[in-house]
């Protein structure tokens, strides 16, 4: 059903620290392992080996240089499916194959139904959606929908990939929809942001800004040092100390 | 660590599993609860040398899922790019089959199957015969060896001298520096403490050594708001969220640091009571001029170090905690002039050489910048110490109520160490660090144990009486106090073949692998039978001047023989090396073995405890491939080698599994430290225990030991600390470690250079030893800047590999190779617009040693005199499993090309090796380049090109279409 | 945007057929057109070949086309499904009309109702089709006040067009027809210059800065997330040169609206047979040239991902 729920109970999603992002790529090959045997298995790679390679991913890592008048700065920047609230990719689909889930906000393809018109993909803008030409049909990021309820797992391993991997601990998971939780207060306290916000469709995902940007980075506020001008000069000042 | 709350390092609240992680009712019909894996076999990782903890999950006999381990002590449940493609590496069809004996020419690629038996016969006879004549014609050399404890020992009880890893191409500038300084170094042997550093300051790192664990500690540093200072000339990774990036020239990383240096000395910024305890800056040094003991140290009869008491005014035992040592001034003590070590530091750093003005330009970067990092590590350090409500006793019995530290931490790596001027820059970070007292400290800089241990540490180098038929007095590899501890003949000439603990490279603990193939070819200083590697890409990516390499290896004498007459090589995958080898043993995968990550080796411990750790087959192999180690140790055994035989010459060991439980180096000392003993009661000393090895499977892979909180800090002093390192057998005597901020070891050779002492260097070394062996840390220009002029080779040129491949074998790797597979020269927007480039254009970037083509992409976030690109992208044709259109042979290029293994002539007219003067470090980011646009019709492919490998027999074509966990999905929905 | 062929080919021939199939139907239907076997057997065998063809090279892009009915589905929420309604109920009254029309030669009554039906189901047809990529946020040449308006007017203009060739062929010629489609093809002209001036002006408040939530300043991709192609470029990446886009801006004038109009405009003095070649003429130039139009419209629509891609 391609209609979109009213409301959903939850607002499940994921949040990027780009102050803390170092671009390594565990997110995107811990993604790419799990979800390759999981929910929408497989994640295709054409021609691996060769000169053409493209597989399915869900979770890219670009890496930017952002100039402005305080400078520039390095900028590593994941990008996933971002669970919208208002998600075009969903109401543009013809067959019911996409659809947001009511009671958590995931976005979903019930792989069943797609018949790989890849309209979905047009009309999502962050291109979130990657096509398995192999298998004809679209497919994206679950959230680990086959993670975070599985009770095969251990309880605390009940999280995306992404964020069980992630060793800089820049990615966090939870309810967006409900202000009290911890993820909510995090993009609270650090400014987080939806990207494209004009386009309307209300991204869940939210990221975090790095700190310089914010006027919120780390400093030292150190007086500048004064050479030793008391008596005897450096050698003076040692024989005083050591005599102390 | 904490076992408080959650476990693993991502378990913030934002980080934690749903409050109700039940599946709400949405009737979409979605499986939340599909069965994962049938077992989790944990283990340790092999994609890097990280060497983190891992969970493998195994589905229907195949690998589902590799995660991180949350107990594991080096990675806390998280894994990187590479450990997640663990997958592909495991199941990559670049993998060998079976053992291979060479048909074609080497270098061909053509080879025919052989069994294990002819194989090993093959090693045995040829092996047998170096040993019964002269030994030191066996060179074995190991790449990224994690059971070096292993090999070296091999090597050893074959009698040949000729033996080291890959330590002298990566990092031995780093281990050396710190070693001889502060008996401990970065990575392996100490880590910043990320829970309470304030201002951490980072070198020159390649998003390298100890991966996951800077990670993580990068985490806790945003988290927790302390100041990230990088120096760096590219602004990648780590770099790209420090809170201040220093655009730093290559190779004047010292000068920075020296600069630093002067001016706290000059503001007397400087922990003075943590100098008087911890270091040699008391001790009294002779200034004699011309006499034999100048520079050394001042003893008493009883062999004491000796300071000048202030108050008695007379030489006391420096160890005395009643002391009140002077540290400056000028004394005679029996007659012989002396002063402190500390008053030489001053003299030298308060020059105004040193200055920040003096030294900007050079650095690339503006006085103001180093004074202001020097006001603020001193704010850090003096006006924001932390105290933990620990009380613990230091070395001379003085109880301490707090542990007080300056929360200023360090670390640096390849950046730092990859240069000629590597070991004194290193020294200087060390130097730095102990001026401010934050090393072993809280907020500081922290030890792992089995570190610090005495520097340098005992061990020398062994290989200097070799006999057929003889092992070795010790292990080849160790540290040097002085000229008499060399491995050099009467004549001063080498004994090893790569030259290490040579005049020409005195301090080589790691040995030099990247002059090995160079010196074998040209029998300088004598010629060799065989070259045995393991694991070590020298035909290509970890060899200098590769094209020159190359020749080396195919090279024949008159009679047409090969120049290196025979060449075995084990590798687990078809890499560029392979088809150099006369004979190659195939190794398995990391997840088809056994090996054990060991304190006599490579150690993975934390700096609350030691911790070592095991592989084990989780998966049996499905082709005749067997481990290397095993291997070796039936080697070992069939040649007949002491201690791998028993006394009816029976094999001691039935395979490497066997070896890891059953082995003692010394009694009651193994490759594990883990419950030892009968009843696996001990830990570090104890018997042999032979359910060790499921004793470490059921805890997951590793053993940990905690330290109680008094022994967790000031290391080198704390009585509890010492006294357990003692039990362990980390050390000998529970005694303190004095930091040596100055070397008497270097003072040393520089005393046989103005011809004191029995051993002598040829005249043509006496120069370079004495300029080089200076016994306090200096800065000069590195090698290839001095060599090259300037005007022609106006830029830097760096490599590092991406993250996610990072001491890897990432080429073959399905995933990994899509992220990365071409490789651009990166060049600053500014300097790329002077020359008239633009983004995407194709250059030659040539040096004095050749010229390679590469694509550019311009930047803003690198120093604008340097170039950098990704190191190890560029492949060749016919290896790794790669089809002829990929673009890691056709787009990718290695620097590697036009990176000299040797330095331009000297005055001497010599060619050294491209290395550092004192530890043989290769000197890979001393590279001076220019780039030029290349012309119309020479653009859109890589060049030197090199012909295609021939695929080894049974070798079946890598697939076009990869659908890993299709299988999964389909059993897991027919089950339904 | 990727200029699939099938979906290029897709809507320019069903543009084209619904465009023809609106007008028999409401000029069969209504008797301004008289029936006559032979020329309406032909006219409706274009009208229905050319959306049966354009429909079928649309399935073409499908990746699991064996599901193609599945798209029924969702005319609540999607224009595409909308379209795949429409375009499937337009066939019966169509057909009515055929039969009524073609085989049983009348026009008026229920003729006329089933016809003019057609003629709604055509219109909601390339309206759908229109809304598809009019609806599309994330490609601002598409999401824009000029793009319904031209599937509707590019489906009146080729429809015109076509009508008077098989008008004209058959000698049955309409000068309201011939001035009807001259009229159209200067109006779709006009529409596509429009069309383009807007583009070329086109400020779009989505930037780099936006996609990746980095405020001020510029932001510039230096290294992406994989070094070859994937499908999000080669889809939704294709980039023209603008010196190329140009040149084809230049043949689609020519072909979809100049050569066309002049030709129309001949034709008004012109006698049977010339006056059919001409007509004949001005069609295929017209088809062609759209099909090189709907190329065009694809190659220079900007999806936002490409922002990622610094492919700007």
């Amino acid at each position: 059903m391609t209609c979109l729920p009213a409301r959903t109970d939850k607002k499940l999603g994921l949040v990027i620290d780009l102050d803390t992002c170092v671009g390594c790529q565990a997110c995107v090959t811990a993604c790419k392992e799990w979800n390759t045997g999981g929910h929408m298995a497989p994640l295709t790679d054409i021609d691996p080996y060769g000169g053409h390679a493209d597989g399915v991913w869900f979770n890219r890592v670009h890496t930017y240089e952002h100039m402005t008048e305080m400078g520039g700065r390095t900028v590593n920047f994941p990008r996933s499916c971002l669970h919208c609230d208002q998600p075009a990719c969903v109401t543009v689909c013809p067959t019911g194959a996409s659809y947001k889930r009511a009671s958590d906000g995931i976005v979903l393809v019930d792989e069943d139904k797609c018949i790989g018109c890849k309209l979905c993909s047009w009309a999502c803008p962050y291109g979130a959606r990657e096509f398995d030409t192999e298998v004809g049909v679209m497919k994206k990021c679950t959230l680990c929908i086959d993670r975070i309820y599985n009770d095969n797992l251990a309880e605390e391993d009940r999280v995306p990939a992404c964020v069980a991997a992630c060793p800089t601990s820049a990615r966090h998971f939870g309810d967006l929809g409900d202000p009290g939780s911890a993820i909510s207060q995090l993009v609270e306290e650090r400014g987080g942001v939806a990207l494209m916000p004009e386009l309307g469709y209300k991204p869940t995902n939210k990221y975090l800004p790095p700190r310089a940007r914010t006027g919120r980075a780390a400093r030292v506020d150190a007086p500048a040092l004064e050479p030793i001008r008391a008596e005897g000069g450096f050698l003076g000042w040692i024989d005083r100390m050591l005599s102390n | 660590m904490s076992r408080a709350g959650p476990r693993g390092a991502n378990s913030a609240p934002s980080q934690r599993p749903l409050a109700d992680s039940r599946p709400p009712n949405e009737g979409d019909g979605v499986d939340t609860s599909p069965s994962v894996s049938d077992r989790i076999a944990k283990t340790t990782c092999y994609v890097c040398a990280c060497r983190c903890g891992i969970d493998v999950h195994i589905k229907d006999g195949k690998v589902r899922y590799i995660n991180g381990n949350k107990d594991h002590p080096v990675n806390r449940g998280v894994i990187c790019g590479k450990g997640s493609a663990g997958i592909m590496q495991h199941y990559s069809p670049a993998r060998l089959r079976k053992p291979l004996l060479r048909t074609g020419p080497r270098g061909s690629g053509e080879f025919r199957e052989i069994e294990w038996e002819e194989a090993l016969a093959i090693a045995t006879g040829r092996l047998s015969a170096i040993r019964r004549t002269d030994p030191k014609k066996l060179a074995f050399f190991t790449g990224r060896d994690q059971s070096q404890s292993l090999t070296g020992w091999w090597a050893s009880r074959f009698g040949t001298p000729n033996f080291a890893a890959h330590g002298g191409f990566c990092s031995v500038n780093m281990a050396a520096g710190g070693l001889y300084t502060i008996g401990g170094s970065f990575w392996e042997f100490g880590e910043p403490d990320w829970d309470n550093t304030k201002y951490f300051m980072l070198f020159g790192v390649a998003e390298d050594h100890d991966s996951n664990p800077i990670k993580i500690g990068l985490g806790k540093l945003k988290a927790r708001g302390a100041k990230v200072v990088s120096i760096n000339p590219c602004r990648t990774g780590y770099n790209a969220i420090a809170d201040d990036w220093i655009g730093i020239r290559p190779g004047r990383d010292g000068l920075f640091v020296l600069a630093l240096v002067h001016e706290l000395l000059k503001a007397g910024r400087i922990d003075l009571d943590y100098l008087l305890r911890y270091t040699n800056a008391p001790v009294l040094v002779v200034q004699e001029p011309g006499s034999a003991d100048d520079g050394l140290l001042v003893r008493d009869d009883a062999n004491n170090l000796l300071a000048w008491d202030r108050v008695a005014k007379a030489a006391v035992n420096a160890a005395d905690p009643g002391a009140k040592p002077a540290l400056t001034g000028s004394y005679i003590v029996d007659g012989r002039c002396c002063i402190p070590v500390f008053q030489l530091i001053a003299d030298r750093y308060l020059n105004d050489n040193y200055s920040p003005d003096a030294v900007a330009e050079r650095c690339g970067i503006s006085a103001n910048t180093i004074r202001r990092i020097a006001a603020e590590l001193a704010h850090v350090a003096f006006e924001q110490v932390i105290e933990l409500p620990v009380a613990w006793t230091d070395w001379a019995g003085r109880r301490h109520e707090t542990i007080k530290g300056r929360p200023v931490s360090m670390h640096a790596m390849r950046g730092i160490s990859a240069h000629s001027n590597g070991f004194h820059t290193c020294r200087a970070i060390h130097l730095l660090q102990v001026l401010l007292g934050t090393v072993d400290v809280p907020g500081g800089f922290r030890f792992k144990p089995p570190y610090p241990r005495c520097a340098p540490a005992g061990p020398k180098p062994a290989g200097k009486n070799l006999q057929p038929m003889t092992p070795l007095e010790g292990m080849p590899l160790g540290f040097v106090c002085g000229p008499d501890d060399l491995l050099v003949d009467e004549a001063g000439a080498p004994i090893r073949i790569d030259k290490a603990f040579s005049w020409e490279a005195p301090l080589a603990a790691h040995g030099l692998m990247h002059s090995v193939i160079r010196n074998a070819w040209a029998a300088d200083p004598y010629p060799i039978d065989t070259l045995m590697m393991y694991m070590s890409n020298m035909a290509w990516n970890s060899s200098m001047s590769t094209v020159e390499t190359l020749r080396m290896l195919t090279d024949k004498d008159p009679s047409g023989a090969y120049k290196i007459p025979f060449i075995i090589y084990s590798d687990a995958y078809y890499s560029e090396t392979v088809p150099f080898a006369d004979l190659v043993l195939p190794d398995t995968t990391y997840l088809e073995r056994h090996d054990c990550i060991s304190l006599l080796d490579r150690p993975i411990s934390h700096a609350d405890g030691p911790a070592d750790a095991i592989r084990h087959p989780v998966v049996q192999p499905d082709r005749d491939v067997r481990p290397f180690q095993s291997v070796l140790i039936e080697l070992g055994a069939r040649l007949g080698l002491p201690g791998f035989v028993n006394e009816d010459g029976s094999a001691r060991y039935r395979d490497y599994a066997d070896y890891i439980v059953n082995h003692e180096r010394t009694p009651g000392i193994g490759p594990l430290a883990g419950w030892r003993g009968r009843n696996g009661g001990s830990i570090g000393k104890g018997e042999v225990n032979p359910d060790q090895l499921q004793r470490y499977i059921d805890n997951g892979g590793f053993w940990h030991h905690e330290l109680a909180a008094d022994q967790r800090y000031y290391k080198m002093g704390n009585r509890a600390y010492l006294d357990f390192a003692v039990e362990m057998g980390f050390i000998a005597k529970a005694e303190p470690i004095v930091f040596q901020l100055y070397s008497e070891p270097m003072q040393r050779f520089r005393l046989a250079a103005r011809a004191h002492g029995k051993a002598q260097p040829p005249d043509a070394e006496r120069g370079r030893i004495e300029t080089y062996m200076d016994p306090l840390p200096f800065w000069y220009a590195p090698f290839e800047d001095e060599a090259v002029d300037p005007q022609k080779y106006p830029l830097h040129a760096l490599t590092q590999r991406p993250m996610h491949m990072y001491h890897s074998w990432g080429a073959q790797n399905a995933w990994l190779r899509q992220i990365t597979s071409q490789n651009r020269l990166f060049v600053h927007r500014e300097t790329a617009g002077k020359l008239g480039l633009v983004d995407d254009d194709w250059v030659w970037i040539e040096s004095v040693n050749g010229r390679v083509k590469g694509q550019i992409k311009l930047i803003d976030g690198v120093n604008p005199d340097t170039v950098w690109t990704w190191n190890a992208i560029g492949k060749r044709r016919g290896s790794w499993g790669l089809k002829d259109d990929a673009a890691e042979s056709n787009r990718g290029f290695l620097l590697n090309h036009i990176i000299g293994d040797q330095t331009s002539a000297g005055a001497n007219g010599k060619r050294y090796s491209n290395s550092d003067p004192v530890t043989g470090q290769a000197a890979w980011f001393d590279l001076r380049v220019r780039i030029v646009k290349c012309a119309p019709e020479e653009a859109g492919f890589t060049e030197p090109q090199f012909e295609r490998f021939a695929q080894p027999p049974s070798f079946e074509p890598s697939p076009d279409v990869l659908r890993f966990g299709a299988e999964f999905r389909i059993k897991r929905e027919a089950a339904e | 945007m990727h200029p699939a062929f099938s979906v290029v080919f897709f809507t320019t021939a069903t543009g084209a057929g619904y465009g023809l199939l609106a007008l028999l139907g409401v000029l069969g239907g209504l008797g301004f057109i008289q029936p006559e076997f032979w020329l309406g057997l032909v006219s409706m065998a274009f009208a229905l070949g050319l959306i049966v063809a354009g429909l079928l090279s649309s399935t073409g892009h499908l990746g699991r086309p064996e599901r193609a009915w599945r798209a029924f589905s969702q005319w609540r929420s999607s224009w595409l499904s909308r379209e795949g309604v429409a375009s499937v109920a337009t066939f019966i009254p169509a057909g009515l009309f055929g039969i009524g029309w073609v085989l049983f030669g009348k026009s008026g009554g229920w003729v006329a109702v089933a016809g003019l039906l057609a003629a709604v189901g055509a219109v909601t047809t390339v309206c759908a089709t229109g809304m598809i990529y009019a609806s599309l946020k994330p490609i601002a040449q598409w999401h824009s006040p000029y793009t319904l308006p031209a599937y509707l007017i590019f489906a009146g203009m080729t429809g015109s067009v076509l009508l008077n060739a098989v008008l004209q062929g058959f000698d049955a010629g309409s000068t309201a027809v011939l001035a009807g489609a001259l009229l159209a093809a200067l109006a779709g002209w006009a529409w596509k210059i429009a069309t383009w001036r807007y583009n070329d002006r086109l400020e779009s408040p989505t930037t780099a800065n936006t996609a990746t939530g980095l405020a001020g300043g510029t932001v510039r991709s230096i290294e992406w997330p994989h070094t070859e192609e994937n499908y999000l470029l080669k889809e939704m990446g294709f980039r023209i040169a603008r010196k190329h886009s140009a040149k084809l801006r230049r043949i689609t004038q020519a072909l979809a609206f100049a050569v066309p109009a002049i030709l129309l405009a001949i034709v008004f003095a012109l006698p049977w047979p010339f006056a059919a070649i001409a007509s004949a003429l001005a069609a295929i130039s017209q088809l062609t040239g759209m099909l090189v139009e709907r190329w065009l419209f694809f190659a220079e629509a900007k999806h936002t991902v490409t922002l990622y891609y610094g492919r700007e």
